[in-house]
């Protein structure tokens, strides 16, 4: 029971920062009819921007700001401007290619300018244990969390509650209605690739600290996201949030008792399920269209 | 006709002097990227410091050393290919790869070829296969695992143990041998945890071990991996003491880990902290090229080189062929070669016996506990 409770917290924490790509990967795909197929290295890159800045002699905090400064310049502005535009134009299947180009492409550039071995991360979270109902939970596991569900709740509110997030809104439902009623549409998509970006880097900062900064780790943040965006509901962003977590908690079980060498075929098997019985995912609406 | 015959002698001599000032060239093959990129950049480093030693002062028998680096992306697949293709180039000798697996699929190539293979493989079947082109640099887990065993056991007085492994040919030879020690010893394994290469989340792996309250925990995994199970423990506060092998304690382990290293303690062939003038010269130098304290693996490479030049330089000549029947049974002191920074001998299976050490991670260093002689 006590191991059940200890899988559930690190799922939890674990999925936690899977919904906020996922999330990520439902902004996207609402507004810009992207799917971002280097959502993963996204999440990986923030991390070495980070690195770079405290090797240059930042402060850790300093480096965190620049970190999302610059994310947002190269992952939200330049990725638009330099790729979806040009190439949206194309239809949504040679864009999304082009971002499996782009994934490659981050993971080599990381290779080569910082290096192929992994790298220490220090984390915004002490380490230490507090005792929640009898067991003993880590503070890293609470603070991954934490941070995490705040980042949904300031988004969520932001699209629920304010003029903005209903500008965005309706930008990603009718783009062309949204026009007449003076909704400035392409302010509202650059400003969910922006979103997009802070999101990433705040997954990143919070998962190298246990991935290690690495060039590759981003291939299974993707993978696991894409999975629970699709779980959830590709078309809602608390299908991702409710996917993200449900996928973080079910690969810790399916490690602890199905087996670590299937633990990555759990997932997927869930996925083919929900696919098979609610293609729309289990938070999300009908659409007519098709992805 | 006298200028004909000057003009020959000259050619001659010119030809014969540029082959007698033709390179001695290795072949190395390791893992440059992928998940043993730690293990192939500090092995290669150590090769590359070798070299330029040797070739400062001179050479071998007044030739340089020339090597060939190729990258096997820690993929036995494509080590396979990297080893054909640098084969291909007849080297004198083949360095590397460091990953059992990618051993295990490259040392038939190498013996075809009639060419010395001297690798960073640990797992213990890799020199009982009747392979005379397969050296070691470090331990065999044969000789490795019953010292392990002995102490979880007799040091750490643990009962119940459990054993982390990952699943590939160095994790599984590993875990069987120490797991047959173990138990031979009497110390029950209660839990037996495979894990995947290049895995990021341990949590349910940790778990596990809470569930199964052990008195020790084996870890045997590869250096990344280590790293990040060792965060997870401290993570999830388990307080059971730690035992390993070289890879769960290295330098690189140490930087990824952290405070969570603290603690850790493992039996190492070859550690940069051992109490030895040569070992702490090597390390000197290499820190001093590299910017980084290397791990046993940039030990390895550098050993590898030497063990080139010393059985070069005991059969008078570049002779490919001789190389490895040279080399068997062959001692090796580092009175006579310093490179070799420790006495070493090679047995007829191309196995090595030379003193080991017991250390511990003491707040982010390693710290040698005991000194375990050479066997004979």
């Amino acid at each position: 029971m006590s191991n059940l409770f200890d899988l559930l917290v690190a799922g939890l924490a674990t999925g936690a920062i899977y919904a906020l790509v996922a999330v990520g990967f439902t902004l996207l795909w609402q507004t810009s009819q992207t799917i971002n197929f280097a959502q993963g290295e996204f999440v990986m890159l923030p991390a070495f921007l980070m690195l770079a800045a405290m090797h240059a002699g930042a402060p850790f905090w300093l480096a965190i700001i620049l970190g999302m400064l610059l994310s947002m310049i190269l992952l939200g502005l330049g990725f638009k401007l330099l790729l979806v535009d040009p190439m949206m134009r194309h239809g949504v299947l040679p864009l999304a290619i082009a971002t499996m180009a782009l994934a490659i492409g981050i993971k080599e550039a990381v290779k080569q300018f910082f290096s192929a071995e992994a790298s220490p991360f220090p984390s915004i979270v002490p380490t230490g244990d507090v005792s929640i109902l009898g067991h003993a939970v880590s503070l890293q596991s609470i603070g991954v969390l934490v941070v995490a569900i705040l980042a949904v709740v300031g988004l969520t509110t932001l699209l629920n509650r304010t003029s903005l997030g209903h500008q965005m809104q309706a930008a990603a439902q009718n783009p062309t209605v949204a026009r007449i009623i003076g909704v400035p549409v392409e302010r509202m998509i650059l400003l969910t690739f922006l979103i997009n970006a802070v999101l990433v880097a705040l997954a990143s900062l919070l998962i190298t600290p246990i991935y290690l900064a690495k060039f590759s780790s981003g291939e299974v943040l993707g993978q696991a996201a894409f999975i629970a965006a699709i779980v959830g509901g590709f078309n809602q962003v608390r299908g991702a949030i409710a996917g993200g977590l449900l996928i973080g908690v079910l690969d810790n079980l399916a490690a602890s008792y199905v087996s670590t060498q299937y633990r990555a075929a759990v997932p997927l098997i869930f996925l083919i399920v929900v696919i098979l019985f609610r293609p729309q995912g289990l938070l999300g609406r009908a659409e007519e269209r098709t992805v | 006709m006298r200028s004909t015959i000057l003009a020959g002698a000259l050619l001659a001599f010119a030809t014969a002097t540029g082959v007698h000032a033709q390179a001695i060239k290795l072949a190395n093959v390791a893992e440059l990227s992928g998940g043993g990129a730690t293990v192939g950049t500090n092995w290669k480093n150590g090769i590359d410091l070798a070299i330029e030693e040797i070739n400062a002062k001179g050479g071998v028998l007044g030739r340089k050393l020339e090597v060939s680096h190729a990258d096997s992306q820690s993929n036995p697949g494509v080590a396979r290919a990297q080893v054909q293709k640098a084969l291909d180039a007849e080297p004198y000798v083949l360095l590397g790869p460091g990953y059992s697996g990618s051993v295990k699929v490259t040392a038939p190539l190498a013996a075809e070829a009639g060419i010395a293979q001297i690798m960073g493989g640990e797992a213990a079947e890799l020199t009982q296969a009747g392979n005379k082109f397969l050296f070691r640099t470090s331990f065999g887990q044969q000789s490795s695992m019953p010292k392990v065993a002995k102490y979880i056991h007799d040091d750490m007085k643990a009962k119940t143990v459990a054993v982390v492994w990952v699943n590939n040919d160095f994790g599984r030879g590993g875990r069987d041998m120490v797991t047959k020690e173990l138990e031979r010893l009497g110390s029950k394994v209660v839990a037996d945890l495979s894990t995947e290469a290049g895995q990021a989340d341990f949590a349910a792996d940790v778990g596990k071990i809470k569930a199964a309250n052990p008195d020790a925990v084996f870890v045997y995994l590869n250096e990344e991996e280590s790293a990040r199970i060792l965060k997870e423990l401290k993570r999830q506060g388990v307080t059971a003491p730690l035992m390993g092998e070289t890879t769960l304690i290295g330098q690189k382990v140490i930087e990824l880990a952290g405070d969570a290293a603290n603690g850790a303690r493992g039996h190492v062939g070859l550690t940069t902290d051992a109490p030895v003038d040569l070992v702490k010269q090597f390390r000197e130098k290499f820190s001093k090229k590299y910017n980084y304290v290397p791990d046993h693996n940039g030990l390895k490479g550098y050993l590898a080189v030497y063990m080139v030049k010393a059985t070069t330089e005991k059969m008078g000549k570049v002779d490919p062929k001789k190389f490895a029947d040279t080399l068997h049974g062959l001692t090796i002191m580092a009175a006579d070669e310093p490179g070799i920074l420790m006495d070493v001998t090679f047995s007829d299976t191309g196995d090595i016996d030379r003193q080991s050490f017991l250390v511990e991670v003491v707040e982010g260093k390693q710290v040698v506990k005991q000194v375990l002689p050479k066997v004979k």
